[in-house]
């Protein structure tokens, strides 16, 4: 069992989209996780089922028993996320502050402070319109955590790919080089980077570049939208050869890779010509270069 | 005035937009752009100017001193976010989960966990005409975006009075990023397009922002690329909607070389103007 991860650095460059439809190819082959917890949006193609819904905790946060609190100060005092100010002569817990770090359960004189565990968001497992399991989740409103929630995703995942001995796991990261991309990467197989001829996408592969070294993973890239500017093609096809980033495929600018979302269903279900022919390509090539 | 372009969905505009309208604003006044979206920062690729202020950015992280430790093992017994480990003979720091709670460190019972500085990324100043551009970078390798975007913040605040236009280019999604990056603004822009992800996402982010009690308007951005369900959407729930732009190919290539592209398509210089006097009524009613 192998896992694939698609990673884009850059929000927007096609990621979702193109994930969804190596979905659709591997069939009931893959397990598919959406990882991009925080805007998860591939359900809107897979349609999945939402056969197991399970809550998701993790974190804490500050409670305050303002019975037992002698206002000393202290808990204010000492947070270094100004979480505990004094409002009306009440300390109170502004929760989008509180990091759970329990500082000041420890230091609280009088023990009125506890940690309570937060319910974070959801996490599914489903199966899909075309027969695939799915695990997705659904982050809640500004809660943090992410990087575990994108864990617990992969770790279900991996359960089921193992249980129901499956060769692939597709997992669609989220944007950016933060937390949630670390979790998403660690220990996945190959990576697919997405990205776009413009200024902004080659920085931006660049740097989660940078982070896919440090897991020592092996890449590969798709240039989507690649006519839109050919030489800033050329530019990135440059940088792959001298990253020995294995080039996957140009994918060319087509409306019917918006039209295909717009009606609910991947590229290659929509797409009869070159779009479906290339994520075709694409995908044997995935394939092939994962199992080496 | 404090104005955050965000969304949740990646990708759709939020920096294009952000760069055009300042550059457009900064005709007739003094701006400032403060890049928030510290994991992927893009402002910096269309606004250029001279730099005229750099500095380090630094998170404080515990430090080990063998000698003076007993292994007690109240520091790992303390961390929440297992950033310190104890082993036979040994404690163990990872600096990228550590929050900087100071916890372990404070409540050491032989002091032997200093805080000490770790850069985790850079912040850099920049000037053009009546722009004011600062942006800040993330180390790679550095997962946490949060405290360096309220470091930022910081300096803006020291740096800038009231008074004058502050926009802030916030990173993607709804989790802490994008709270950390809107939740001391005045007004915040949700940039989105008329896709089925664009209204997902857009979604999301209006609950985000209802929970921070934010006042916000919408962009729809490549007008014509989807359907209607957004523009139904933002009618049936009262939701301004400021501008549209519509999809373009020229906007695209004109983006994809680091080029402003609002001078270029007359089309876009009007939606700008109509977010001018938008957010100028805004200051006004703040003001009033």
């Amino acid at each position: 069992m192998k896992e694939i991860v698609i990673i884009s650095g850059k929000g927007g460059t096609g990621k979702t989209s193109i994930t969804a439809s190596l979905a659709y190819l591997g069939g009931t082959d893959v397990v598919v996780g959406d990882c991009d917890v925080d805007a998860a949006d591939m359900h809107l193609l897979m349609k999945p089922d939402f056969t197991i819904s399970e809550e998701f905790y993790s974190g804490e946060l500050a409670v305050i028993d303002q019975t037992k609190c002698i206002q000393c100060g202290k808990c204010e005092e000492i947070c270094r996320f100004k979480a505990l100010p004094l409002i009306n002569k009440k300390y109170v817990v502004k929760p989008l502050n509180c990091e759970g770090c329990g500082y000041c359960e420890k230091i609280c004189p009088s023990n009125a402070i506890t940690m309570e565990t937060q319910m974070i968001g959801h996490c599914y497992i489903s199966t899909t319109r075309i027969d695939n399991q799915m695990v997705h989740a659904c982050l809640g409103i500004g809660a943090e955590n992410s990087g575990k929630l994108v864990a617990k995703v992969k770790k279900e995942a991996n359960r089921i790919a193992r249980q129901s001995n499956k060769e692939f796991i597709i997992i669609d990261g989220s944007p950016g080089i933060g937390c949630p991309v670390a979790a998403s990467l660690s220990g996945a197989h190959f990576v697919v980077l997405v990205t776009e001829p413009s200024v902004a996408g080659i920085h931006d592969l660049k740097r989660v570049y940078e982070v896919v070294k440090k897991f020592k993973i092996k890449a590969g890239c798709i240039i989507n939208k690649y006519d839109v500017n050919t030489e800033k093609s050329q530019e990135i096809m440059d940088y792959l050869s001298t990253e020995k980033i294995i080039h996957i495929s140009n994918l060319p600018y087509d409306e019917n890779f918006t039209k295909a979302m717009v009606n609910g269903k991947t590229i290659v279900e929509y797409d009869k010509n070159h779009l479906r022919k290339s994520l075709i390509e694409s995908w044997e090539k995935i394939k092939f270069f994962t199992n080496i | 005035m404090k104005i955050a372009i965000a969304s949740g969905k990646g990708g759709t505009g939020k920096t294009s937009l952000a760069t055009n309208l300042v550059a457009y604003l900064a005709e007739n006044e003094e701006v400032v752009l403060i890049d928030l979206d510290v994991e992927e920062p893009n402002s910096g690729l269309f606004i250029k100017g001279e730099l005229i202020h750099s500095e380090d950015k630094f998170k404080m992280i515990p430090q080990w001193e063998e000698s003076s430790c007993s292994l007690c093992g109240l520091c790992q017994k303390t961390c929440r976010f297992n950033a310190i480990i104890q082993l036979a003979s040994d404690i163990i720091i990872f600096p990228e989960l550590c929050h900087s709670c100071y916890a372990c460190s404070e409540l050491c019972p032989s002091s032997s966990l200093p805080m000490i500085k770790e850069k985790m990324g850079e912040l850099k100043h920049y000037k053009k005409n009546n722009i004011s551009f600062i942006e800040s970078r993330l180390l790679i390798g550095q997962e946490q975006a949060v405290p360096l975007i309220s470091q930022t913040h910081d300096y803006i605040d020291q740096h800038f009075p009231n008074g004058i236009l502050k926009f802030y280019d916030s990173p993607p999604g709804t989790s802490c990023p994008v709270i950390e990056a809107t939740k001391e603004v005045d007004f915040v822009i949700l940039v989105t397009e008329p896709t089925p992800f664009g209204l997902h996402d857009l979604r999301l982010a209006i609950e985000t922002m209802k929970v921070l009690k934010k006042d916000f308007g919408v962009i729809i951005n490549r007008e014509g690329i989807g359907n209607n369900d957004v523009l139904d959407y933002c009618k049936n729930e009262n939701i301004p909607v400021l501008a549209k732009i519509k999809n373009n190919r020229k906007i695209a290539e004109l983006y994809s070389v680091g080029k402003l592209f609002y001078k270029e398509i007359p089309e876009v210089e009007e939606q700008l103007k109509e977010i001018k006097n938008y957010i100028f009524a805004k200051q006004k009613e703040r003001r009033a």
